[in-house]
């Protein structure tokens, strides 16, 4: 057996900075997927991830949808959860404390049900020093209200953002849905009307059916698809959308190895977000980051930005 | 609670269709409690996707070897062969890598012994009963289990639960054996004996429910273990979610079988809405 000599073992640079926000490397969860963060404290070091993304938050505390609320697919899974979450005052009164103790940007995720509503939840995250950004989900499949309603049309996007962006003394992170003809449209609308970097892709919206009751296999009809399963279809979008604004752009979209989050970074990405791939192995984020170091250091690049955007064509 | 990745000690089937899987897990049992689970995954291998919980047969040591290191842990579930991921669970063998992410949940709250204790088990909902069934005897309760199944394929370990001082009782719907017939009719039975027990069942939910109206008459204590599809196990997806009792539009109560849960007190329940989730009726 012989081991492998490294000639250029120095660790590279993984700092990156979106939107005014230092992340000690480019690797976050995907809200909804992590909690409140204190959810994986057994199973990994929060202070070896690039930041914490919370579980989108609205201004009154959201009860979600009826279950069953989730079912696996081929290599993905399907949810409808509704963007339960315990609202803004909750948050701030139970999660925070322990949030503020984690030394890591932490991202707030939230949503309206209305303009004015989004509006709201902006303002109240000025009042949370330790929030780091705000990141607005325009992309929600699964609420009827809210949520993709606003992602899908680029003159409502502008809108919103437009408030938002007047209301958050914040960086403000826009994450977008999949489900548009043209990601580019709506992309080019938010860049313009003030977002200071964007995340996407949010899920496919998909359908599963249970063939011998003949019922959908969740309650809601129709849930958003995420896990390997979209990987190729969120690369090819992020990839879209980096090339049509100049902001950061953050890629999420069935992460679960290394080698998943270096295709977004050289498409572009200037971070990445992991999803489903937590519930799958609660401590994947560090074997991600680890593994993009490796990769760094066999390929002698000394500067995660000398990968990020190196897509050859 | 910690992620095991680790190897199987051996994994047999046990009845038709039912298989045991002990599983190496150092320190598992100082922290495992009766009625807990874990989110088990094979390693690498995809579909499928998402690990799977199981509830926790038993923990134990094998006999320590002469190499003086301590003795080995272990920790043993009892699976039900149903779909995909349970399939390549059972081709398993000796010495292949899987993972385990646990102790997770709230397990049963076991009493403190004065008084007759009733566990209900239908099918592979037996499984969680065994540690409280143990922990029970231990403490000095008097413990009956009301075994059910379809067939007689669907009743296991009866040997070991009598070995813990259990008293067993066996009926099948097809009378292949024990008594014929549903488990709930020998708990009706037991309780109008035994007016002052205690009940803890496991089992598919027109059972529970069963056990739930039976239990609401004679207004007995109920505590039930859950099963509810989930994706992490550990409260962040929020996919495993029942409705508690009073849940209402304006006053939403939602509660994750992984976090505060699987084991709920009857009454902390919204029976109509758990029913109508699983497909049944008949829930009060």
């Amino acid at each position: 057996m012989s081991e492998t000599i490294r000639t250029t073992a120095k660790k590279p640079n993984m700092a990156v900075e979106i939107a005014g926000v230092k992340l000690r490397n480019p690797v976050m969860p995907a809200s909804g997927t992590f909690g409140y963060g204190e959810e994986y404290a057994p199973f990994l070091d929060l202070e070896k991830i690039g930041a914490i993304v919370t579980k989108g938050l609205s201004l009154k505390p959201k009860a979600g949808n009826p279950t069953p609320r989730i079912a696996e697919t081929i290599s993905g899974m399907l949810n409808a959860i509704g963007l339960q979450n315990v609202g803004i005052e909750a948050f701030i009164q139970h999660k925070m404390p322990f949030l503020r103790t984690v030394n890591t940007p932490v991202i707030a995720n939230f949503f309206g049900n209305t303009l004015e509503e989004y509006g709201e939840v902006a303002k109240r995250l000025n009042d949370i020093p330790e929030i780091a950004a705000g990141e607005l989900n325009i992309s929600c499949p699964n609420v009827k209200q809210g949520g993709i309603v606003f992602g899908t049309d680029p003159v409502a996007a502008s809108e919103v953002v437009a408030l938002v962006r007047k209301n958050l003394q914040k960086p403000l992170i826009v994450k977008l849905t999949p489900n548009v003809t043209d990601i580019t449209v709506v992309a080019r609308a938010v860049e313009e009307a003030g977002a200071d970097a964007i995340a996407c892709i949010n899920t496919i919206t998909g359908m599963s059916v249970d063939i011998h009751t003949r019922k959908p296999r969740i309650a809601n009809r129709t849930g958003g698809l995420s896990g390997p399963a979209i990987r190729p279809i969120a690369v090819r979008m992020v990839h879209q959308v980096v090339q049509s604004v100049a902001v950061p752009v953050i890629g999420i979209g069935g992460i679960s190895r290394p080698m998943d989050a270096l295709e977004f970074l050289i498409v572009g990405a200037r971070a990445v977000q992991v999803g489903t791939a937590n519930f799958v192995d609660p401590s994947v984020m560090q074997t991600i980051i680890e593994g993009i170091e490796e990769f760094c250091i066999d390929e002698g690049i000394e500067d995660i930005h000398d990968l990020i955007g190196s897509l050859k064509l | 609670m910690k992620n095991y990745r680790t190897k199987i000690i051996s994994n047999q089937e046990i009845s038709p269709g039912y298989y045991r899987m002990r599983i190496l897990a150092p320190g598992f049992s100082e922290t495992a409690h009766p009625g807990q689970f874990v989110m088990f995954r094979v390693q690498r291998s995809l579909p499928p996707l998402l690990r799977r919980p199981f509830g926790i047969f038993r923990t134990g040591f094998l006999p320590a070897d002469c190499d003086g290191l301590p003795p080995k842990e272990f920790i043993e579930i009892v699976y039900k062969v149903v779909g995909r991921g349970t399939t390549i669970m059972a081709e398993l063998h000796e010495g292949d890598k899987v993972e385990l992410l646990g102790p997770l949940g709230n397990g049963f709250d076991v009493p403190s012994c004065e008084g007759e204790r009733i566990l209900v088990g239908g099918g592979i909902g037996l499984v969680p009963l065994y540690m409280l069934a143990g922990v029970l005897v231990e403490k000095g309760c008097s413990v009956r289990l009301l075994m059910g199944g379809r067939t007689r394929d669907d009743i296991f370990a009866v040997t070991e639960f009598e070995r813990l001082g259990v008293e067993t009782y066996v009926s099948t719907d097809d009378g292949s054996l024990g008594e014929e017939g549903l488990v709930t009719q020998v708990l009706e039975r037991k309780l109008q004996k035994y007016p002052n027990a205690e009940v803890f069942a496991c089992g598919p939910m027109p059972m529970l429910c069963a056990v739930r109206n039976i239990c609401k008459a004679n207004q007995t204590p109920l505590q039930v273990s859950l099963e509810e599809s989930m994706a992490c196990g550990v409260g962040a997806c929020l996919g495993c979610v029942v409705k508690g009792a009073g849940h209402t539009e304006e006053r939403p109560s939602y509660l994750c079988t992984c976090k505060v849960g699987p084991v709920f007190k009857a009454q902390y329940l919204d029976w109509q809405a758990l029913a109508q989730s699983h497909g049944c009726g008949g829930c009060e």
